[in-house]
């Protein structure tokens, strides 16, 4: 490449040189650019080669190489920049997604809790009330039982009063009664009544 | 009292630049304001790579600009080989920038507008860019001449005709500069020339009427503007795609 430049401007300057040499030799033209007798033209073009080879090496080694770095150096820090942005969002979105994790096992735990709660509740309730309900029922049964009983005690002494009464009706009225007809027709009259 | 004539061309006279010591090294005043650019050049890099600042100030920026601006050039226009010319292509592009600019500056000498200025530096890019071609392909670069897919019985035409194009490259290359900073120059001359000789030959009424020619030359001075800028660039950009054609044949 720096062979391929010096050999192209040496080429260069050899045409130029040439070229303007061989135009001296002709009239001067009216134009100070065309004139090539005038030995500055030629002179300024040796100037000019050493003037752009400096201005050559002065920005390709020095100025040139600087800015790239600073623009080198910025881009470098712009992807550094973006990069830990981005790191630090997918790190912020990791931890949302944990977040929402946590809520939601923790949702899933009270629901899980509260059911098992309600379900412990519900049975000792259930549990509870058969309790109740089974000594209700042994005390109706014994009160029946009671009432049955004082009601066949009740039943005992219908007869008797019964007997003595119609005893005591019959031998107002007629004198002397008959024992076994008045039992029969008492006993007659309580079965009709179902008290027998 | 003798009419004041127009004299367009004497601002591209040489003169010896730098004294005594320049005259016996035949130093042109053309060669002074190429150092005046490379001072300029070094100046700016040398503030501009000062702070080196990651948020960049102004002439760094400037720097920057300049920088990205030229490396996109030859990335785009060359390749990744691009690379390797930028160096080149920068030097190119700001020393002719340079000097179209500063030639529009009075009493400053535009070194562009000389022919063999501009002759040396395309005639530099061709050989240049020749030799690349040669340097990476060797003599299948001559192949160049020949397009693809055309007829044989066409190429005996078309191959002197490509090989013609391609040397008329420096002669369009440097002629395109030279005569577009050559006219620019001669016509702010010739309409800043219309000023006096008006003052000169209608006295008081032609130096209010020489406000024409003034305003003109205002117009003209920013399309000299624009024209320092843009063949600065075309050279450039032209440089980037014969460097295009050395590396890529086509």
């Amino acid at each position: 490449m720096r062979r391929l430049l010096a050999i192209a401007s040496l080429a260069c300057g050899a045409a130029i040189g040439s070229l303007t040499l061989s135009g001296a030799a002709h009239a001067a033209s009216s134009m100070p650019q065309m004139d090539f007798s005038n030995p500055l033209n030629l002179s300024q073009v040796v100037w000019l080669v050493i003037i752009l080879v400096v201005l050559y090496f002065i920005l390709a080694n020095w100025a040139l190489p600087g800015v790239g770095a600073i623009l080198a150096e910025r881009a470098q820090r712009i992807q550094t920049d973006l990069d830990a942005a981005h790191a630090a969002k997918a790190e912020a979105d990791a931890a949302v997604a944990e977040l929402q994790a946590a809520i939601r096992s923790a949702r899933e735990e009270a629901t899980a809790e509260l059911a098992r709660a309600t379900d412990a509740a519900k049975a000792d309730a259930a549990h509870q009330a058969e309790e109740l309900a089974r000594t209700l029922d042994e005390r109706l049964a014994r009160a029946e039982a009671d009432i049955a009983a004082a009601r066949a005690e009740a039943m005992k002494a219908i007869r008797p009063i019964a007997t003595e009464t119609a005893n005591l009706l019959i031998g107002r009225l007629t004198g002397a009664a008959d024992e076994a007809r008045v039992g029969r027709g008492i006993d007659a009259a309580l079965s009709a009544r179902g008290m027998a | 009292m003798a009419a004041p004539t127009i004299d367009a061309l004497s601002q591209f006279r040489l003169t010896t630049g730098l004294g005594p010591i320049g005259r016996a090294v035949n130093f042109t005043n053309s060669n002074e304001m190429m150092l005046i650019a490379v001072a300029i050049v070094v100046v700016l890099f040398a503030i501009g790579l000062r702070t080196r600042a990651l948020v960049p100030g102004r002439l760094q920026s400037l720097v920057e600009a300049f920088y990205e601006f030229v490396y996109g050039m030859c990335v785009d226009n060359i390749g990744e080989e691009g690379r390797k010319f930028f160096p080149l292509v920068f030097t190119i592009f700001v020393f002719i920038l340079l000097g179209n600019l500063l030639g529009l500056f009075p009493y400053f000498f535009a070194y562009t507008s000389g022919i063999v200025v501009t002759a040396t530096m395309a005639l530099f890019v061709f050989i240049f860019s020749t030799g690349v071609g040669f340097y990476i392909h060797g003599w299948r670069f001559l192949k160049f001449f020949v397009p693809d897919g055309v007829p044989g019985w066409m190429l005996p035409m078309l191959v002197p005709i490509e090989f013609i194009s391609y040397l008329s490259r420096p002669v369009s290359l440097s002629v395109r500069l030279f005569a577009n900073m050559t006219a620019g120059h001669v016509m702010l001359e010739v309409f800043a020339g219309f000023m006096i000789m008006l003052t000169a030959t209608l006295g008081i009424f032609g130096a209010v009427a020489s406000i024409i020619p003034l305003g003109l030359n205002v117009a003209l001075i920013a399309l000299e503007l624009l024209v320092a800028c843009l063949q600065a660039y075309v050279f450039a950009i032209l440089t980037c795609l014969y460097l295009h054609d050395a590396v890529h044949m086509h």
